[in-house]
């Protein structure tokens, strides 16, 4: 084969193969989130968030505008503390914004949802959410539905 | 008895006979590499016999994998109702997984066992002794541009089979079976980590391109030179690269996956 020729297959090849390459990281993982640019750290402190991971996406009106980075737990106060890591351009988020740990769909993955509140002073790179709402933890509500069932039953 | 322990140990000694001249031969190949660099038309032809000639087999069963994995993984997601997690099980099937090793098989069937023919038969008919008599260094002129032209496609085409793959399953999940076009991209993109996923099978496929040429070339290498030496060879190549590639795919993914 022509010395020409040969050249040219093999530079497709190798193209393709890192096109391929390419679109995994791109179209079949999730490069874009992780890598995309500056962001800013956010801290939530809950009293339980059962099921969270590392990683699980944080929304603001079902957006996703960052991730959870690192879930550990404050041995004084005995909460989890939750960072997060907010992408920059969403940088306007109010000091009174709240933080509760959401289910997608019945059986689906955990995520941290953000309620924007109406202060005028904005959350900064550090800044800790006060007002949080904790995991629903499936157990406890039926204990509490069968507590009240109970005690309605006597009426 | 003693006849028995005798020729045990003769195997033991054998054994470990060759896999010291499969060392050393490594480095000396390694050591043929950066003279490589000065031809590089050598490499380009490697790289054309290895890589672009096992395209086609590795596009067409990728694609029918892909397939397959569509077909089989939406009968049993369809049952719990999470046929939308089709996506991110067939890529992380694939990625992980089926594009590394099934890539190395067929490479090792395809390109391996040319690769240890052709050397085998250089040897067979005296090219490689000729070589010397001409003080070129067969290592470097002829094994060390297999050896490196087979390492860089391995991962080339693990990659072009795990997303051939993942367009395979497309075609059946959303195409064939009516999945939701958007969570199979929505999901896969959200459970398929770059780092995690992506990059430790490409880890894989470049761990199974150095195992798997490194069979071929040495095989080839140390062929009986007769013909009935290099067909045995040939066999020997196909099915250590198999048994090597499955064993080192479990060893990689304890280590990538068993602790977490």
């Amino acid at each position: 084969m022509q010395a020409r020729t040969l050249e040219i297959w093999v530079g497709l090849f190798v193209a393709a193969g890192f096109a391929a390459l390419f679109l995994l990281a791109m179209q079949v993982s999730n490069l874009t989130m992780v890598g995309g640019g500056s962001s800013y750290l956010l801290k939530a402190r809950f009293e339980n968030i059962a099921g969270l991971k590392v990683r699980a996406p944080v929304t603001v009106a079902g957006v996703p505008v960052g991730r959870v980075t690192a879930i550990t737990y404050d041995s004084d106060t005995y909460q989890a503390v939750v960072s997060m890591r907010i992408e920059a351009q969403y940088n306007k988020l109010p000091d009174d914004t709240s933080a509760s740990v959401l289910t997608s769909g019945l059986v689906g993955e955990k995520y941290v949802g953000l309620e924007p509140g109406g202060d005028t002073e904005m959350l900064k790179n550090g800044s800790v959410i006060k007002l949080t709402q904790s995991s629903l933890v499936l157990e406890n509500l039926i204990g509490k539905f069968l507590f009240s069932k109970a005690s309605g039953g006597g009426k | 008895m003693l006849g028995r322990l005798q020729s045990l140990g003769h195997w033991a000694l054998g054994t470990f006979e060759r896999l010291g001249r499969a060392s050393t031969l490594l480095l000396s190949i390694l050591a043929g590499l950066p003279g490589l660099l000065l031809r590089p038309r050598l490499l380009i032809q490697q790289t054309f016999s290895i890589g672009v000639l096992s395209l086609l087999i590795i596009v067409v069963s990728g694609w029918f994998v892909g397939m397959v994995l569509g077909f089989q993984l939406y009968n049993t997601l369809v049952d719990f109702g999470a046929d939308a997690s089709l996506g991110p099980v067939i890529a992380l099937t694939l990625v992980r997984e089926l594009g590394p090793v099934v890539t190395a098989l067929l490479f090792a069937g395809r390109a391996g066992s040319a690769l240890t023919a052709e050397i085998g038969l250089m040897k067979a008919t005296e090219q490689l002794s000729g070589m010397e008599m001409m003080a070129v260094d067969p290592i470097k002129r002829v094994l060390a541009p297999r050896f490196l032209g087979g390492v860089i496609s391995m991962p080339l085409l693990a990659a072009i089979f795990s997303i051939v793959g993942v367009y395979g399953g497309y075609f059946v999940g959303v195409g064939l079976l009516g999945v939701d076009k958007g969570s199979y991209w929505a999901q896969m993109q959200s459970m398929v980590d770059f780092h995690d996923d992506v990059l430790n099978g490409i880890i894989k496929s470049v761990v199974f391109g150095v195992v798997a040429t490194w069979i071929a070339v040495f095989e080839g290498y140390d062929a009986v030179p007769t013909s009935e030496g290099v067909s045995r060879a040939t066999t020997r190549t196909v099915v250590h690269t198999s048994l090597a590639v499955l064993g080192l795919d479990f060893v990689l993914t304890a280590l990538m996956y068993g602790v977490s």
